[in-house]
């Protein structure tokens, strides 16, 4: 029986492949579930067609970082998911139900005449709903989870409020910028000009989001306040905010100058620092303020086992996801064809 | 009241609603995506367009079943948390990687070819698009692989220890993977899959046959489905077969709630109907075969066979589920095998494509598989209770600290979901049935937008993008 445990920081290592995921998940899906929030103020229905097309050929591997990280928090930290699953079992169904909704949607909607309305509007209010149920979640997360013994010990609507409500709005905004500047990036016309629009009237939003919670988070709890405002600690955190900056004016000018890439891929590093600066705010709490990612560690063995075939397969899976990207580079058009 | 609501039942039956509705798709694209290489591969083999033009059509219905796949598959996999998050906590450590590697060897390979399968057509040159249709029908059947190898090891758990904290760890990963039932359950189920998609395939055949449209396209459809009755069917039989005398050997409890039988004898007789009375304890008015029972058994007529009432109450699964629902599944096998026979007899006489009553019977025959494979899994899982984990962990302990209501409204909420979501697959399906192999003529969606070349056109060109 291989273990690993005593040779490699097990926990550590996986906390970091789990949180890659779920990055990659939010930046990923991020997009697509932008471009359904987005959906129906296109300005045609050609657009919308183009819009559909841009993403159809991407959303289920894109999906597929959630089952990841879902799977994975099962895998690694067992007593994590079996904390936070239950604490959030409203909103992770709401989130599963905006899903199905807006999954089927691609395939319904190419196969639909009359009832055509229909799957767009599945498609729109299941994007938003999966993108503010995943918003109140971590707006929830970040304010603390209880629990007793190994499990969870608080309410069954302890994740709603006012707080909550006003991540889940940053987020559909974010994944909004997201879809608006991949729009961009794929699509020209009518289409790429609206897009432009959107992109910088959420731009606004997004920056106001973002300082209201980063002003919150230390005010709220003041282990996190020490964390980021100590001495050695401020210098070298003070990065972070200060990249996220310069990715705020590089999408502004980019948007009037007319560049069609750069705006997606800042979007992206936006994305990337508020990351960065809530898991440095996390940082070891994966139940936060109850259990840390060691604590909820599962057994050497486990962990090992499925590291051996994390480190040989994930590269391969990032090489042919990276593959289909290259595959469907370029404009999309109206048509999908198969 | 709805405090008064019990959550164990009402997840599992939550449970057991979602994963029914799941295993609808993936036991027909599991089939299908194997058998729209094997079209893809007689395509490029003979160049006629024909199997090109049946590939086209099915493909599209592929794409339909499989999103509804994926979208009630990702549920699946919050559930473990969400509903059972002790069990989940406790078992973590042994089934969690076996999730986790299904994720990374299986479902991140058939998202991503999926889309070059089905976009992919004028992008990569014939060879590479085969390839895709390849990876992604391995993919499904590696999934099959890791899914059922968890579920196995919760019915005949090996190869773990239990910690004083009650958790479980594991001791060794080829026992935990290999565990003795999952061998029988992998190639059941994925003969079963097989056999479901056969099944459909037929139908639509038959379906055109009768309605003489697409008669060239039909008659590929019908041949090759009928090859998989003729072969297949009789081999399910004989899995079956050894899965239930595998089944004997790891939880007799279970054989003795398909077969019906309370008292331990020798020589017991094969009850074809009954009405099991859990509380009686008796199955009553049963018609039997005397003796096959145990024939079938212990392969001696006058075996021993071992009656419900070896166990406590308490440990006995509840009968008339699995006593019937076993019934629904082995008859239909056998409507599967006579289909078969029937078949090969129409062909000896060269009418396999005229006689009008099979193009009936085998439009009759379409959900066949469905049943039985829900039937199936209501045997093996109703079969399992009380426990979750057999023999280790029960059901009733597993459950999360989650109260009756939500439970409730959440159940209510996917039976409304998941019907409005199967209704309108259904209906799309039927229309794409409707349409037919050749129908491209058509203006092609609302607005009227050329219509996509056919691949036949296609297949000398290289990969040009449009736009
Ligand atoms: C990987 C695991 C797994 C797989 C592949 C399946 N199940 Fe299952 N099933 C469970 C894991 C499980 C479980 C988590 O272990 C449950 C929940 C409660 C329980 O007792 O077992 C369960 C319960 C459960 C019950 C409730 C039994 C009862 O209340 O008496 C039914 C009817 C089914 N399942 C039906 C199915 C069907 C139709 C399946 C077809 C795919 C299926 N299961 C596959
Ligand atoms: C508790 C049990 C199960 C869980 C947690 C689960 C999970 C999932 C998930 C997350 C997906 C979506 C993958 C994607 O994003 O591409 C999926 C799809 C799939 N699952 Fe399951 N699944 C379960 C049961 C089963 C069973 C019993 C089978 C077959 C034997 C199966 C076979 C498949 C296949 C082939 C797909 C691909 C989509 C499709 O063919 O429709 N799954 N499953
Ligand atoms: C005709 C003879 C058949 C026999 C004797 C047979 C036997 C069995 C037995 C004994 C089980 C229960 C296994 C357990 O206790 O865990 C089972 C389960 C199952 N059967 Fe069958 N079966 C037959 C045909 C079929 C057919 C035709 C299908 C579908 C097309 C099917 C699909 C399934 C499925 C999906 C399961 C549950 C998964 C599993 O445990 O393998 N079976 N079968």
């Amino acid at each position: 029986m291989f273990n690993f445990e005593n040779f490699i920081d097990l926990p550590l290592i996986w906390y970091g492949l789990i949180g890659t995921a779920l990055l990659l998940y939010v930046l990923l899906d991020g997009f697509d579930l932008g471009v359904g929030i987005l959906f129906p103020f296109a300005p045609s229905e050609q657009c919308r067609d183009r819009m559909m097309s841009s993403i159809a050929p991407f959303w289920d591997g894109n999906e597929t970082w959630l089952v990841l990280s879902g799977g994975g928090l099962f895998a690694a930290f067992p007593l994590a998911y079996a904390i936070l699953m239950p604490a959030f079992y409203i909103p992770v169904i709401l989130m599963l139900l905006g899903l199905i909704f807006r999954g089927v949607a691609f395939e319904f909607r190419f196969k639909a005449m009359r009832s055509r309305r229909i799957w767009d509007y599945a498609f729109h209010f299941g994007s938003l709903a999966a993108a503010f149920m995943q918003g109140m979640v971590l707006g929830a997360l970040v304010q603390g989870v209880k629990v007793d013994g190994r499990s969870f010990a608080g309410g069954v609507f302890d994740w709603v409020n006012a707080y909550s409500v006003m991540v889940g709005m940053a987020l559909v905004f974010g994944y909004a910028l997201l879809g608006a500047t991949w729009l961009v990036m794929k699509t020209d016309g009518i289409t790429q000009e609206w897009a432009r629009r959107c992109a910088s009237y959420v731009l606004g939003y997004i920056g106001l989001f973002l300082v209201i919670v980063s002003i919150s988070m230390p005010m709220m709890h003041s282990h996190i306040r020490s964390l980021w405002f100590s001495m050695p600690n401020l210098y070298l955190l003070l990065p972070i905010p200060l990249c996220s900056l310069a990715f705020f004016v590089m999408i502004w000018r980019d948007l009037y100058t007319g560049r069609e890439y750069r705006p997606f891929l800042m979007s992206l590093g936006v994305f990337f620092t508020a990351y960065l600066g809530l898991g440095i705010s996390l940082w070891p709490w994966l139940v936060p303020f109850e259990v840390t990612f060691r604590q909820a560690a599962a057994a050497g063995p486990s962990q090992s086992l499925l590291l051996v075939g994390t480190a040989v397969l994930l590269p391969v899976v990032l090489a042919y996801t990276g593959f289909c990207y290259y595959l469907f580079r370029g404009k999309s058009s109206h048509e999908t064809v198969y | 009241m709805l405090d008064k609501l019990d959550p164990v039942l009402l997840g599992r039956i939550q449970f057991a609603f979602t994963i029914s509705f799941h295993i609808i798709f993936p036991s027909f694209t599991i089939g299908l995506a194997s058998w729209l290489a094997m079209l893809e591969w007689r395509w490029l083999r003979t160049k006629d367009v024909v199997y090109a033009e049946t590939y086209r059509m099915w493909v599209k219905i592929f794409a339909v079943t499989f999103g509804m796949g994926v979208v009630s598959g990702v549920v699946m996999s919050f559930q473990f948390g969400t509903n059972w998050s002790v069990f989940a906590d406790k078992a973590g450590n042994v089934l969690g990687p076996l999730l986790g590697y299904e994720v990374l060897t299986a479902f991140f390979l058939e998202a991503s070819f999926l889309g070059v399968m089905l976009f992919g057509w004028n992008r990569v040159s014939p060879v590479m698009h085969f390839a895709s249709t390849i990876i992604v029908a391995a993919g499904t059947l590696i999934s099959a692989f890791w899914i059922l190898s968890a579920n196995s090891w919760m019915q005949t758990p090996r190869g773990f220890l239990q910690g004083a904290d009650g958790m479980l760890y594991p001791a060794d990963w080829l026992e935990v993977i290999f565990n003795p039932s999952f061998p029988y359950r992998f190639i059941h189920m994925v003969v079963a899959a097989y056999l479901t998609a056969a099944f459909v395939v037929a139908g639509v055949g038959g379906f055109y046959l009768l309605r003489k449209r697409h008669v060239s396209h039909a008659r590929v459809m019908l041949g090759m489905a009928m090859i998989m009755a003729v072969f297949v069917a009789p081999m399910q039989l004989l899995i079956g077969d050894a899965h239930g005398l595998n089944t004997l050997k790891h939880q007799p409890v279970k054989v003795a709630a398909m077969e019906g039988l309370w008292e331990t004898r020798e020589g017991a007789p094969l009850k074809l109907f009954g009405l099991p009375d859990q509380v009686g304890e008796t199955t009553r008015h049963p018609i039997e075969i005397p003796k096959m029972s145990s024939l079938i058994l212990t392969h001696d007529p006058n075996g021993l066979v071992r009656g419900l009432k070896e166990w406590p109450r308490e440990e006995r699964p509840p009968v008339a589920w699995v006593f019937w629902t076993f019934r629904f599944m082995v008859g239909i096998g056998m409507l599967m095998i006579l289909t078969g026979i029937m078949a090969l007899v129409l062909h000896l006489k060269k009418r396999l494509f005229d006689a009008r009553w099979f193009q009936c019977w085998c439009m009759a025959m379409t959900p066949a598989g469905f049943i039985a494979v829900l039937a199936g899994w209501f045997v093996t899982e109703v079969g399992r209770q009380p426990y979750m984990i057999y023999g280790v962990m029960k059901t009733a302990e597993s459950v999360s600290p989650v109260p009756g209501a939500p439970v409730a409204v959440s159940l209510g909420t996917f039976l409304l979901v998941y019907g409005c979501v199967f209704g309108a697959g259904v209906h799309y399906i039927l229309k794409l049935i409707r349409k037919g192999p050749e129908s491209d003529e058509e203006p092609y969606g609302s607005h009227g937008l050329r219509k996509p070349p056919v691949i036949a056109e296609w297949a000398g060109e290289e990969g040009g993008r449009h736009v």
